[in-house]
């Protein structure tokens, strides 16, 4: 897997500073964000990187979209006719409206293979592509952070966007007048007493739905890559002695069992996120 | 950890991503996928016709074949029947003609039988009139007894 040894050269930083360092974004202010929220920056390793990943997957579906055969598929397009099949099933099954599907299956199969491959940026050493770049500018502390959905303004990004697109849906199935009405009538029931009951009802809906949504799939990307980092200190820490090659062999294991079942949870949680993206859009769908 | 501008510009990514990929990836392998639907349908279709004619096909060559064992038997049976016939036809016919022949025969037989008796008479009666006439030359005359000898012929 990965060490932190190319920072010992130097003055070796302690485990917090390691960690520290490589949750810290390269973003357009030239230095480590300090408020909690601050709309004049960006993320350029998030952009970078999720942009990459997009359009890497789009370009793969693109090509495969260009030559498709109704016949005997190859094997790269009877991959992509899997993905594409999965998302399409889920999306007939909980958006009942086959003009919605027209967007919406799309974009489940972009929220799944974009979220997938963002995810999977987690399977590359930890270290690899900061050092990489490290040794690129020349400059020992440049940020790298090359998980964009462990960048919570990746994720939710995506969950407002699928809260736009469900506000643009209910707006759509039920007319601005129909919605408004439902926004105060429900859960509750239309009594005009019960219509600021109703309407903060739904605005906490909405609000802990996207930002649920959004906060999922960071936590458990974020989790992970801390866990990788977890690990590869504990790589770094190896020395010629008993207790040293059991950290190293450590190191080995945990990084191997680890990468395995994050596996597991890469595909999961893109699984999920398309999911609930589908489930959203559907409930916008239905009045209450 | 931190929130900034990054979120809208991912969310402006996401809306770009989801657009290309509604016009330009999903619509060409939706309309494959659902070909590929249509003509596996059509090949279940016709190889469920095909089963059916065969079916049918085999129903008619049992049928045929039924038939065309009927006939033959049916035409054995003719020409069995046929041949019995001729036999019998040929067997009275040479029945016939074996009659006519053995009659035919017969009375050949018996005029020849006449013919031999008429000339054996003759020579008979010759043979004793010479036979008598030796003997009489020296007891009988001839014209004398010569009535008692025509009753001797007659008799012979």
């Amino acid at each position: 897997m990965s060490t932190a040894g190319h920072e010992t050269a130097a003055n070796a930083p302690t485990a917090g500073e390691y960690i520290v360092h490589h949750l810290t974004q390269w973003n357009t202010s030239g230095h480590a964000q300090k408020d909690i929220i601050d709309f004049s920056i960006l993320n350029i390793d998030t952009m970078i990187f999720s942009v990459l990943m997009g359009v890497l997957g789009l370009f793969v579906m693109w090509r495969v979209a260009r030559s498709v055969t109704s016949g005997v598929p190859g094997r790269l397009q009877a991959a992509v006719e899997i993905v594409l099949e999965m998302a399409n099933d889920q999306a007939k099954g909980i958006v009942h409206s086959a003009e919605s599907r027209r967007f919406v299956g799309p974009l489940a199969l972009t929220v799944f293979v974009w979220v997938f491959l963002m995810n999977s940026m987690d399977f590359l050493p930890v270290d690899l592509l900061p050092l990489l770049w490290q040794t690129v500018t020349g400059n020992p502390h440049a940020y790298l952070r090359v998980v964009p959905t462990a960048d919570l303004n990746g994720t939710l990004g995506l969950s407002i966007g699928v809260l736009l697109i469900c506000l643009y849906y209910n707006v759509k199935i039920k007319g601005f007048g129909g919605w408004v009405h439902e926004l105060f009538t429900a859960p509750f029931g239309s009594h005009p007493l019960l219509y600021p009951v109703n309407f903060a009802m739904q605005i906490i809906e909405f609000l802990a739905k996207t930002i649920s949504h959004g906060m999922r799939l960071f936590g458990n990307m974020y989790a992970g890559e801390l866990i990788f980092m977890l690990i590869a200190l504990m790589g770094a820490a190896w020395t010629v002695s008993a207790t040293g090659v059991s950290l190293f062999i450590g190191h080995v294991l945990a990084g191997s069992a680890w990468a395995i079942f994050h596996i597991l949870i890469v595909t999961l949680q893109a699984f999920i996120f398309m999911m609930l993206t589908l489930v959203y859009i559907g409930q916008a769908h239905e009045a209450h | 950890m931190n929130l900034n501008a990054t979120l809208f510009a991912q969310l402006v990514v996401f809306f770009i991503l989801a657009w290309v990929t509604m016009q330009f990836i999903w619509p060409p392998i939706v309309k494959a996928l659902d070909e590929r639907a249509k003509k596996i349908a059509d090949g279940l279709a016709a190889a469920e016709r095909g089963k059916h004619d065969l079916e049918l096909a085999t129903k008619r060559s049992t049928e045929s074949l039924r038939e065309g064992k009927e006939k033959a038997a049916e035409l054995i049976a003719n020409a069995e029947k046929r041949a019995a016939q001729v036999i019998e036809e040929a067997k009275v016919a040479a029945k016939a003609e074996a009659n006519r022949i053995v009659a035919g025969a017969k009375a050949e037989i018996d005029q020849e039988a006449v013919r031999a008796k008429e000339q054996l008479r003759e020579q008979i009666s010759a043979l004793v009139v010479t036979g008598a006439e030796k003997i009489l030359r020296r007891e009988i005359n001839a014209q004398a007894h010569a009535d008692i000898l025509a009753t001797i012929k007659q008799d012979l």
